[in-house]
């Protein structure tokens, strides 16, 4: 569904990603592990259209998405979850979930999502950035579930939750894997990333240095956890 | 009481232009992020426009009241296609300088053009009568002037809070990088955007034709108040701008009013520069301000 080649990105003079090379199939979810400044944000947004110092292809389903901006990524089906929330204060819960357009027949409905995430029925017509970090991380996932997003870009979207609510959001991405989704997922929790993803790849100073699969991950999670730095 | 009543119903008149002009800047900077310094020459430009259609072609007040804003609001996604979207990647500081320029050149064409001196416009003559308020009697065209702008500013609220249309500027305001990740092309509302905002200032120099003197130099003299009023309120906060524009006319008349007679027209002037730097030491973002996000 998505392929990447020869992505290279810039921030000013300092190169972050080098010739970054993976694809993601259709109905898989796959992880981008690496400690902090390895490129894995700067990945997601260059595959969304929001960083633009970059040089590579990317597609989505064949078509190429080098020339093409943010907002028609996000129409052929790309979903973003920012690792701040993204909540916008001067709108509401709802605002907030009917913004975005919806762009596939995956999209669910406002009584399918506010029966999945009860909390944000309740808080309907609060501005969104009233809501505790825990239901505005919720609403960030139920936004893209509305657009009925084929490739949902997870930014580190358990950062700084309980672990019930971690818990919460594994569900949800099965849920989205289950439904026939495909999610792309930067995730520093290694363990919460084997419980939820197919494939993981590690970055390291802009490069994928190692590709694992769930089994690899498990054998080597301390490892891992040492070289992340976790 | 009668008096003070008066007084701040005057106060009141003279806040709707400021809250006009101030709306408009607001709603251009919050999706733009450009200071338009052209909007008080886009004031004049209005009120001239109410004056050249009634001299030269006979039209009524009320026809200029549509034609004007609408023909400006041309001129304003002229402007914005031709100049300034060109500037918009670069520091602020450029389209300042192209607005402060545009400003420039508006006034000394309309200077070479009509001189100088004030321009007569006369009160539409449905409108030229007083109006009994039950404490004291007001004139007519005053009361038109407050209704219209707080109908004006009631319906942009409407817009911009009950419309999908306003959730979407709203939300491209608040986050443009966001908002284009959620399919919206934020670019395709910024020239309608800078044109809207442009209309405001036009028909606010309409409003002001019959009641203030129709000079080139009459936008420039109240735009730096409005930029007061706009900082004050919170920069790109529409509420905030509004507010602060029926505010600061308000507390101007009282001033010129109530302050010891050698001190009024220095209090009166100066008050808005003071509530503007009492603020920003406060509030840095303005009192309905919001601190930037991605």
């Amino acid at each position: 569904m998505l392929r990447i080649d020869g992505l290279n990105a810039w921030y000013g003079e300092a190169q972050v990603l080098r010739d970054v090379a993976l694809e993601v199939a259709s109905g898989e979810v796959v992880t981008l592990c690496g400690r902090n400044g390895a490129g894995k944000t700067t990945l997601l947004r260059s595959v969304m259209g929001l960083h633009t110092q970059q040089r590579g292809a990317i597609s989505l389903r064949g078509t190429d998405l080098t020339k093409k901006p943010a907002h028609s990524r996000a129409r052929l089906g790309l979903g973003w979850v920012q690792d701040d929330r993204g909540s916008y204060a001067t709108l509401t819960v709802t605002e907030n979930l009917t913004l975005p357009p919806r762009v596939g027949p995956r999209s669910w409905s406002l009584d399918r999502i506010y029966e999945m995430f009860p909390n944000l029925y309740e808080r309907r017509s609060s501005p969104a950035t009233k809501l505790s970090g825990g239901e505005q991380q919720m609403l960030a996932l139920a936004r893209v579930l509305r657009m009925g997003a084929e490739l949902l870009l997870c930014d580190e979207p358990t950062e700084g939750l309980s672990p019930l609510l971690v818990q919460r959001v594994g569900e949800i991405l099965r849920l989205v894997k289950a439904d026939g989704g495909t999610v792309l997922l930067v995730e520093q929790n290694l363990h919460f990333a084997t419980t939820v993803a197919d494939r993981h790849h590690l970055l390291a100073e802009g490069r994928v240095v190692e590709s694992l699969d769930n089994t690899e991950v498990r054998n080597r999670e301390r490892e891992l956890l040492a070289y992340l730095g976790i | 009481m009668t008096n003070f009543l008066e007084q701040t119903f005057n106060g009141l008149v003279s806040g709707s232009f400021l809250a006009l002009l101030a709306l408009g800047l607001a709603v251009i900077f919050g999706l733009l992020r450009v200071v338009n310094f052209a909007h008080g020459a886009i004031y004049m430009l209005g009120a001239f426009g109410a004056y050249v259609l009634a001299d030269e072609l006979g039209l009524s007040f009320w026809a200029a009241l549509i034609a004007v804003p609408l023909g400006l609001a041309v001129v304003g996604v002229v402007l914005e296609r031709a100049f300034i979207h060109r500037l918009t990647r670069l520091d602020p500081l450029y389209n300042f300088l192209l607005t402060f320029g545009l400003t420039l050149i508006l006034q000394d064409l309309v200077k070479a053009r009509y001189g100088v001196q004030s321009s007569p416009y006369a009160v539409p003559s449905a409108l030229s009568g007083s109006v009994d308020l039950g404490l004291f009697e007001f004139p007519a065209y005053r009361v038109f002037v407050l209704a219209m702008s707080v109908a004006i500013c009631v319906g942009v609220w409407a817009l911009l809070t009950r419309t999908r249309i306003g959730m979407v500027v709203r939300a491209a305001t608040e986050r443009p990088e966001l908002t284009r990740a959620f399919g919206i092309d934020v670019g395709r509302w910024i020239t309608p955007v800078f044109g809207f905002g442009v209309a405001l200032a036009g028909l606010a120099g309409v409003l002001a034709a019959p009641m203030r003197a129709v000079h080139p130099l009459m936008g420039a003299d109240l735009i730096i108040v409005v930029f007061a009023v706009v900082v004050i309120g919170g920069l790109g906060s529409i509420f905030g701008s509004v507010a602060v524009g029926f505010v600061i006319g308000v507390l101007q008349v009282w001033a010129e009013a109530y302050a010891p007679e050698s001190w009024r027209a220095l209090i009166a002037q100066t008050l808005p520069f003071l509530l503007m730097a009492v603020v920003l030491l406060w509030r840095p973002a303005g009192l309905f301000g919001r601190e930037e996000t991605a």
